[in-house]
């Protein structure tokens, strides 16, 4: 019996043919594609790329916004200082504490969207264990054609890659 | 019309990049500086040169704390000594860092990317060294954590409208971002550290900490977003973190202190201490590591102009302060300044005009300015006059005020001294492990700047 197969691996060595490749491969209808390029492109290459990362960490920051501000307004309450019958709600002195907290949250909040969004830590993938992907964080770009899709039958993917000048095109066992 | 035969300008000193250089190359050149470890012996003098230091810091700290601060000499009236001007001197060296990252990401500055992975260790470091300080001044440093809120059994809380609660936080959350936006700016880069290991127990360890990043290209979208809006909140951050140290001072009604020039004037002096201690470490560096193709004659001539022009900033305030003094009419500011200029500190204010004030200006001139040694010099000088400032700043302020009944004198002690000999061989102790073990340039970002060079022009 045949191992069970992650996807179609094809490596490009420049960006030009494997935009090429992606729009090829993308005429045809096919979307359980996966891409690695060793720097960060233009967002839109593939589908499903958008990101909520933006108003993730913005409701963040208005949630460290407010529990910064409310942290102080309740501990000048909880423990008041009448200081020559000054408010106690002083809230211009509390805005340095309240934007600190605001940055820190969205911050730490961010990270940890990137982190789950992109599935990390994972210490294994199957495209990892392909020895031409370790040139896919120096110089080379890869695109997967996953396995799973019926729409997407491997040979004629194999063909539009090789057409798009692949360097190579080798199956990855799942 | 510009054809291939006529270049534009002149010379390969223009270049932010080496001809020829591709995107292997440039990979091979950053990547096997930690992997081959070239130049051990420049590496180990250095790195047992500064491991030495932190043994003196080690030592100077276990004094302090068997024997209290009473080991500096601080005291009536001089009660912030060499804690202080330490902490300001660091925290305002490690601005630098994040200006070149966010600031200039920002601005769409393309000369950052060569440079903006070592400065960040380089804040990174330095905020280490600076947030030592005002633990140790603390007294009874055990009880650092009275400093942070929280439900105490004597239902007390800090004093959120004092400026140095609000350092607490501003520090704590810059050291904290800083971090962040350093590691994930080093997550790819360590993914192609993991690719390049030559030994299966690097490539672990490199592997561990890259978090299993491949490049995916839906990944790199999300990556993109949070970099960018994490730029967008740590350029606010820093300009934050120093104006709040300012306020430190500014808050107090002590001569020479209560000024609402110093917030921004605070803040020009960190990127001008920043950017000079970023030249002061990278001439050396590219020499030594044969980084001249990466990190080229124009980055230095970009960052000597910067210097200048927050140098200018400065100034600015200097004079400022003066013309206030003599303005206001104010009795106490203008003994202060008199004081500062011929008084028992003396020696150091004109120091400090001597290194910030007349040693830049040499930077006008453009063939002195691409002079690496000079550059070189200038750069130490401004290092040695920013920390200068914040002496003649908190000192002789502190030493005559209002009343000449309550005036004194300062003296260092051994101690102080081989505290801020000791950061200092901290802070080129993390340098060194920085540069023994990570990439300290980023390839990512050097990629794809050489990608876009490809492209065309």
């Amino acid at each position: 019996m045949k191992p069970p197969v992650h996807g179609l691996l094809a490596a490009f060595a420049d960006e030009a043919s494997f935009r090429i490749a992606i729009r090829k491969l993308r005429e045809t209808g096919c979307t359980r594609i996966d891409a690695y390029t060793p720097y960060p492109l233009e967002t839109g290459i593939l589908p499903q790329a958008t990101t909520p990362v933006g108003w993730i960490m913005f409701c963040a920051g208005v949630l460290g916004a407010s529990g910064g501000f409310f942290l102080q307004w309740f501990a000048t309450h909880d423990y008041p200082l009448n200081v020559g019958g000054r408010p106690l709600n002083s809230w211009p002195a509390f805005i340095p504490i309240t934007f600190e907290l605001t940055v820190l949250t969205a911050a730490l909040v961010g990270v940890l969207t990137l982190f789950f969004l992109a599935g990390l830590p994972r210490l294994h993938h199957p495209v990892l264990t392909d020895p031409r992907f370790k040139r896919a964080s120096q110089d080379r770009f890869f695109i997967c054609v996953l396995a799973d899709d019926p729409l997407c039958p491997g040979e004629s993917m194999r063909r539009v890659m090789a057409d798009a000048h692949a360097e190579s095109i080798a199956e990855v066992p799942a | 019309m510009n054809t291939p035969l006529e270049p534009r300008r002149a010379g390969p000193d223009e270049a932010l990049i080496a001809p020829g250089q591709t995107m292997e190359s440039v990979t091979r050149t950053i990547s096997d500086i930690p992997l081959q470890h070239p130049y051990p012996r420049f590496w180990w003098t250095g790195f047992l040169l500064a491991f030495a230091l932190v043994m003196l810091l080690v030592t100077a700290i276990a004094w302090l704390f068997t024997r209290g601060i009473g080991i500096w000499g601080i005291n009536v009236p001089v009660a912030w000594g060499f804690a202080i001007v330490n902490f300001v001197w660091w925290i305002g060296i490690g601005h630098a860092g994040t200006f070149i990252s966010a600031i200039l990401l920002l601005l769409h500055q393309t000369w950052r990317t060569s440079i903006n992975r070592f400065t960040e260790a380089m804040t990174l470091f330095a905020v280490a060294c600076a947030g030592l300080f005002p633990l140790l001044h603390l007294g009874r440093p055990q009880f650092f954590y009275w400093l942070l809120p929280y439900p105490d059994s004597m239902g007390l809380w800090p004093q959120f409208r004092s400026p140095l609660e609000w350092d607490v936080f501003a520090v704590s959350t810059y050291a904290t971002v800083s971090l962040v936006f350093w590691y994930v700016g080093l997550l790819p880069d360590l993914a192609t550290m993991r690719d390049r290991a030559a030994t299966r127990f690097k490539a672990r360890l490199y592997g561990l900490f890259s978090l299993g990043w491949r490049g995916d290209a839906r990944h790199w979208v999300h990556y993109q977003k949070l970099y960018l809006l994490l730029a967008g909140l740590a350029a606010p951050l820093v300009i934050s973190v120093h104006t709040i140290v300012g306020l430190d001072f500014a808050v107090a009604i002590l001569p020479g202190w209560h000024s609402t020039i110093f917030p921004p004037y605070f803040v020009a002096g960190a990127i001008f201490s920043g950017f000079s201690m970023v030249l002061t470490l990278i001439i050396p560096l590219r020499a030594v590591y044969k980084l001249q193709g990466l990190i080229t004659a124009r980055h230095l001539d970009l960052m000597a102009k910067v210097m200048m022009a927050t140098g200018w900033i400065v100034i600015y305030g200097y004079v400022e302060e003066f013309f206030n003094a003599w303005r206001s009419g104010n009795i106490y500011d203008r003994f202060m300044d008199v004081n500062r200029a011929v008084g028992p500190y003396a020696a150091y204010f004109w120091t400090l005009m001597a290194c910030n004030v007349i040693a830049p200006q040499f930077l006008w001139s453009s063939r002195l300015r691409r002079n690496v040694g000079v550059l070189f010099v200038v750069a130490l000088l401004v290092n040695v006059g920013m920390w200068v400032e914040r002496f003649v700043i908190v000192v002789t302020s502190l030493h005559r005020d209002f009343l000449p009944s309550s005036w004194g004198m300062y003296h260092a002690t051994f101690w102080d001294y081989s505290t801020l000999a000791g950061t200092i061989g901290l802070f080129f102790a993390l340098l060194f492990l920085f540069l023994r073990f990570l990439p300290a340039i980023s390839m990512t970002e050097m990629r794809r700047f050489v990608a876009s060079k490809e492209a065309g022009p």
